[in-house]
């Protein structure tokens, strides 16, 4: 038996697929509609909310014995925002660069409604442990998906990948853009986001009959 | 755990709890970590001003660079020869004082170094009918004097700001644009290299010198850019509000800087 048991190992591969947050949860969606038109700011946000729920998952599971259950989503929400402002004060000391980048994040991770739907749902029923790993395996979950868009989005939205152009210069006319192609501008705004999310749910339950609801 | 949790005495206790120890969490984290977060905004503003006056690392590199952390401070006092501060009041330039004025000025409203001069107060004061200080970094580029003038608007979700780079005749030499919390891929593709470049050389001026300003224009044809007397740049796709922002915060802002630029011309 490795690090991780059964149990523990499928907390964090269910949120990959069977259950994944946005596909199968529908949580998350504005934020995978806001950002994910370049595929460096997916990551960047994944990254992000890896970190969030991780930590907060523990938070809450530590405290979900003493935490008053009339005002246990203020507690949350308040768990959420201190860890975030901390990170961001932290990052704007050390990391003055890449807190640049996150700025624009950080309001987004605070309302994100994966991060609160966990907590709700998980850390407050079970230990420490089990919660991390949970938090872990949703946000990969969210993660993946998000950068699935975001390769899509920005590829055929700007022809760059990660800013770098991989289909040629579109004003100098050079790679594919030679033969006639163009961008898609329609692929920068936030309803294509929804229409490849739409995509994905179709393949996943297309190859996956058991998880079309009736 | 012998408390109940349901009692509303219980309740109240610890939303207390909560409220001091986060809140003492907070305070302490953003006092101790204050001296270098003033420390690293005080660079970038240096780097900012620098970068749109063409002082930038930018030649390696497709991306924007900004001269390093180490150099900044000893580059830009080599660079910049002079900091202005101008007071402006209705349309005129009612005085002008020198960076050091400024900052050894006992009024509470300067005694500061001139690029930290907050533009949002100095829009407030302006509203309250006040006069406000203009900074100007006055430095050389391809052989000429330019003048960097620092610029505040509004985007679509939150401030957006910049420096821009002008000759004698409010010629753009060059532009810094940053923002708030604009869009990833849309609104934010204001600070892109592609972007900022596209205004140098472009005229704020008519021939017969009437402030005209430059337009982030959609539907313009000249991706390319080659002309630079249509007082437009070609838009961002899909970031309408953030390029009409950059627009309008252009020729307000600018606009101010007006009577000094013809000042400089008739002297």
């Amino acid at each position: 038996m490795g690090l991780l048991s059964k149990k523990d190992t499928k907390l964090i591969t269910d949120p990959l697929t069977d259950n994944n947050p946005i596909t199968i949860q529908v949580l998350g969606i504005c934020s995978a509609l806001a950002i994910t038109a370049e595929l460096k700011a997916s990551l960047v946000m994944g990254i992000a909310v890896l970190f969030v729920l991780g930590v907060g998952n523990v938070v809450i599971s530590l405290m979900r014995n003493i935490i008053p259950s009339k005002i246990r989503i203020i507690v949350q929400l308040v768990v959420v925002a201190a860890l975030v402002i901390v990170v961001d004060q932290v990052l704007k000391a050390y990391a003055f660069e890449l807190s640049k980048t996150l700025s624009v994040f950080i309001g987004l991770i605070i309302t994100n409604c994966i991060i609160m739907g966990r907590f709700e749902a998980f850390a407050l029923a079970n230990g420490p442990w089990r919660s991390f790993l949970d938090g872990i395996g949703n946000a990969l979950g969210y993660a993946v998906i998000l950068i699935i868009v975001g390769f899509f989005r920005e590829l055929l939205g700007s022809g760059t990948l990660f800013g770098f152009p991989v289909l040629g210069d579109p004003i100098e006319q050079t790679g594919v853009y030679a033969s006639g192609y163009e961008n898609n501008g329609f692929m920068l705004m936030p309803p294509m986001a929804l229409i490849i999310v739409g995509l994905i749910i179709w393949v996943q339950r297309s190859r996956n009959r058991d998880l079309i609801e009736d | 755990m012998a408390a109940n949790t349901d009692k509303n005495s219980y309740t109240i206790l610890f939303a207390v709890a909560m409220v001091v120890v986060v809140g003492s969490i907070l305070a302490f984290t953003a006092s101790s970590l204050k001296p270098n977060i003033e420390e690293n905004e005080r660079m970038e503003k240096q780097q900012n001003i620098l970068y749109a006056m063409g002082v930038n690392d930018n030649e390696d590199v497709s991306d924007i660079a900004f001269v390093s952390t180490a150099e900044v401070a000893q580059i830009f006092s080599g660079k910049i020869s002079e900091q202005l501060v101008l007071e402006y009041k209705d349309g005129k330039i009612i005085n002008k004082m020198t960076g050091d004025e400024f900052l050894n000025s006992k009024d509470p409203d300067k005694g500061i170094q001139p690029y930290l001069i907050d533009l949002k107060k100095q829009q407030n004061r302006a509203k309250e009918g006040k006069s406000r200080y203009l900074p100007l970094f006055v430095g050389e580029m391809e052989g000429e004097t330019v003048y960097v003038a620092p610029i505040r608007g509004k985007g679509l979700w939150d401030e957006i700001w910049g420096y821009v780079a002008l000759n004698e005749e409010m010629t753009v030499k060059g532009v810094f644009f940053d923002h708030a919390g604009e869009t990833p891929g849309l609104g934010a593709n204001i600070k892109q290299r592609y972007f900022m470049d596209d205004f140098y050389g472009e005229r704020l001026l008519t021939e017969a010198g009437v402030f005209k300003g430059i337009n982030v224009a959609k539907g313009n044809n000249d991706p390319k850019n080659e002309s630079k007397d249509d007082y437009a740049v070609d838009a961002l796709a899909g970031a309408t509000i953030t390029g009409d922002g950059v627009s309008a915060m252009i020729k307000k802002d600018l606009r101010l800087y007006l009577p000094y630029f013809n000042n400089l011309k008739t002297n």
